[in-house]
């Protein structure tokens, strides 16, 4: 793989990014004395995303992989929840958090196989790219219908409740899906049922081409929990810290007195909407320059070296390293053939009895 | 055995699976305190509890939605929609959701959702409380589609529903959950899915139906019996999965299909019905295929006792069927 095909994000170097306000007993509080390895393992996160949502916009360019949604800009809600969640959680995602499984220990190699749907796809190239399943780390598997896993993720917080299960469900999704039917039955069945769900809602302030203000007339989105009797918050979703002292909180709610809440974090949406849209069309050129201030990669770099982390926060030795797994994991999954054709009639319903399985299938 | 009607057999099999297995659960709108509209619940939230026989706020999209969030953790939940007519809100989940779920995720996440839902006219319901829309759901890749038609056969396609792995459409013929009864098999009584029944004994004309057409049909083929015209009445049971070689065995031996459902006609599921024959036992055709069915209207209220398709029509289809050839 020629290394002049990766298109390299934007270098940040000169840029000023608006400071992270937290102390380093601030972080110290927030993970205990190991608290630099996990901001570490989180700017190694962060510096991964970037170079994989960088390097498969290119392939799809390329034609290599068919569609492509990247989450630059909300890496810092991606990887809290996957360092601040148990392995006895629940993940049901929208479009932009793979990353969260990925933290929880999905291999890399496997959701590549998924983005180039190949044989070795866990759900054997049935889907789009980005939309994985990883059952060993308790995502869900998610359709493109906008919100209608925050119905789903209740239900789990029923049954987690139910059986007396110590597990949280973190239910994500966008600015957009605020509009739909599910986020509204999903928030007030949470409501009414008391369950431990913490609802992640990332603003990332367009929904395709419309702007958050096109969307709801309300000064937050926050503020939509009070109608349900839950907790709502808004968070900065770019600042690392900020993000970790939310999840805390509504972590302790959800597991401690089976509650959900609904956390906003506002991000900035710093790449199209997926490789299909073209935002020169409606986005203002102001809104990259604010999202690159607020840049949750950069922010977090910056505030490592101002805190004693500045070899950690090494950009480019931390991006070698991703890029050489990366890289590895794409020429491993070129090199698998598509899904075997009998696969099409597999996992439509049970698997039934042999001699009754050809009528029943069809029928 | 015991005397039931048919919506006391669905209640003895909601008692009988909830007693069974603790991971079943039932959830919709007026289903505990108040036993559900029609009563199909009656008793089992005092027996089980609130916890397993919930009282939902009113959104449909929310009961299908949370029941496949439980099914995917596990449990078994059985959804009730009050009404056929009120599913729509849940149509998302259930097509775009429920019905894929086992094949998006190549097998990692089966889910496991009964629907059970009152369907048909005949109640005097109008518009909206009245249709049968089962093509829309037999249409769907995914999705198992059950209608019984006696209360045995309620009891028992309902136990069987819970225990299989696959999403089912539960329909009850609401026009018929007190006018029909029958024996019904005490405990564990089970009917399989894909197994017509051959509710009578005929061989000039096959009359194929499912759920309140069945009693129809019946009555009809004994109209016809005093005419001399011997007519073999198949009740479907399940539209999927369907006894496609029941279907063609009968129709082979008669030579001669009248369908008969209640939904119009236009795409409903005698055209697929009808296909299937064409296909499969053209030769065996002495006359056109009939189908009997609800107009191309929606479902009216003053006039619904010229909308649902009656004896005397079955009887003049088949009649005409016979003249034929």
């Amino acid at each position: 793989m020629a290394g002049s095909e990766t298109p390299r994000p934007e270098t940040s170097v000169g840029r000023r990014t608006v400071p992270l306000s937290a102390t380093v007993e601030d972080a110290r509080r927030l993970f205990g004395s190991d608290w630099a390895t996990v901001v570490a393992r989180a700017f190694r996160w962060m510096v991964f995303a970037r170079s994989f949502d960088a390097r498969m916009q290119g392939l799809q360019r390329q034609g290599r992989i068919g569609f492509y949604g990247a989450a630059t800009g909300q890496e810092a809600v991606n990887v809290a929840v996957g360092l601040l969640s148990r392995p006895e959680d629940w993940i049901a995602p929208g479009l932009r958090e793979q990353l969260v499984a990925l933290v929880r220990g999905h291999p890399v190699s496997s959701y590549v196989d998924h983005l180039f749907a190949n044989a070795r796809d866990p759900a054997l190239g049935r889907n789009m790219p980005c939309h994985p399943t990883a059952r060993d780390v308790h995502y869900l598997s998610m359709s493109s219908v906008i919100g209608t896993q925050i119905t789903h993720a209740v239900g789990l917080g029923y049954a987690l409740r139910l059986r007396r299960d110590p597990g949280v469900v973190f239910a994500f999704f966008g600015d957009g899906a605020t509009s739909a039917n599910d986020f509204h039955a999903g928030l007030n069945f949470a409501g009414v049922w008391g369950v431990p769900v913490v609802f992640c809602l990332t603003n990332n302030q367009w929904a395709i081409s419309q702007p958050v203000e096109r969307q709801s007339a309300t000064a937050t989105l926050a503020e939509k929990a009070a109608a349900y009797g839950i907790a709502g918050r808004r968070v900065d979703g770019t600042d690392f810290f900020a993000v970790a002292e939310a999840l805390r909180a509504a972590i302790g709610l959800a597991r401690e007195q089976k509650l959900p809440s609904l956390l906003e974090f506002v991000v900035y949406r710093m790449t199209p909407h997926s490789t299909s849209d073209d935002p020169t069309r409606y986005q203002p050129p102001e809104f990259l320059a604010a999202a690159a201030a607020h840049d949750p990669l950069e922010r977090l770099g910056d505030w490592m070296r101002a805190n004693g982390l500045a070899k950690a926060a090494e950009v480019e030795t931390v991006r070698a390293d991703c890029d050489s797994e990366i890289r590895r994991a794409i020429e491993s999954a070129e090199a698998v053939p598509p899904p075997d054709p009998e696969s099409l009639f597999r996992d439509v319903r049970s698997p039934l009895p042999k001699e009754r399985s050809r009528s029943q299938e069809v029928s | 055995m015991t005397e039931l009607t048919l919506v006391q057999a669905v209640n003895r099999g909601l008692f009988e699976a909830m007693r069974q297995d603790p991971d079943v659960l039932l959830l919709g709108e007026d289903i505990g305190l108040n036993g559900g509209v029609f009563r199909a619940t009656e008793g089992l939230q005092k027996e089980f509890g609130a916890e397993r026989v919930i009282d939902t706020p009113l959104s449909e999209c929310g009961i299908v939605g949370t029941a496949i969030g439980m099914a995917l953790y596990g449990l078994k939940p059985i959804a009730e929609i009050q009404f056929m007519d009120f599913i729509y809100p849940a149509f998302d989940q259930i097509v775009s959701e429920l019905a894929k779920f086992r094949y998006r995720s190549g097998g990692q996440y089966p889910c496991h959702v009964v629907i059970r839902t009152p369907y048909g006219g005949g109640i005097r319901g109008g518009l909206y409380h009245s249709q049968s829309t089962e093509a829309f759901f037999c249409h769907t890749a995914g999705l198992k589609v059950v209608v019984p038609s006696t209360p045995a056969d309620a009891k028992g396609l309902l136990l069987t529903a819970v225990h299989d792995e696959d999403p089912v459409i539960f329909l009850e013929p609401k026009r018929i959950y007190r006018s029909v009864s029958g024996e019904v098999p005490e405990g564990d009584h089970r009917v399989p899915f894909g197994v017509a029944r051959t509710a009578r004994e005929g061989s000039d004309v096959s009359i194929l139906a499912w759920g309140a057409m069945v009693p129809t049909s019946l009555e009809a083929a004994a109209k016809l019996a005093d005419e001399g015209i011997s007519a073999e009445v198949i009740d479907l049971r399940t539209l999927v999965p369907l006894d496609e070689a029941a279907v063609l065995a009968s129709v082979e031996k008669t030579g001669r299909a009248v369908i008969v459902h209640e939904a119009a006609r236009n795409a409903g599921f005698g055209a697929e019905l009808a296909a299937r024959i064409a296909e499969k036992a053209l030769y065996s055709l002495r006359a056109p295929i009939a189908r009997v069915t609800g107009y191309d209207t929606p479902f009216p209220y003053a006039l619904e006792h010229l909308y649902l398709p009656t004896p005397e029509r079955i009887e003049s289809a088949a009649r005409e069927a016979v003249r034929a050839g």
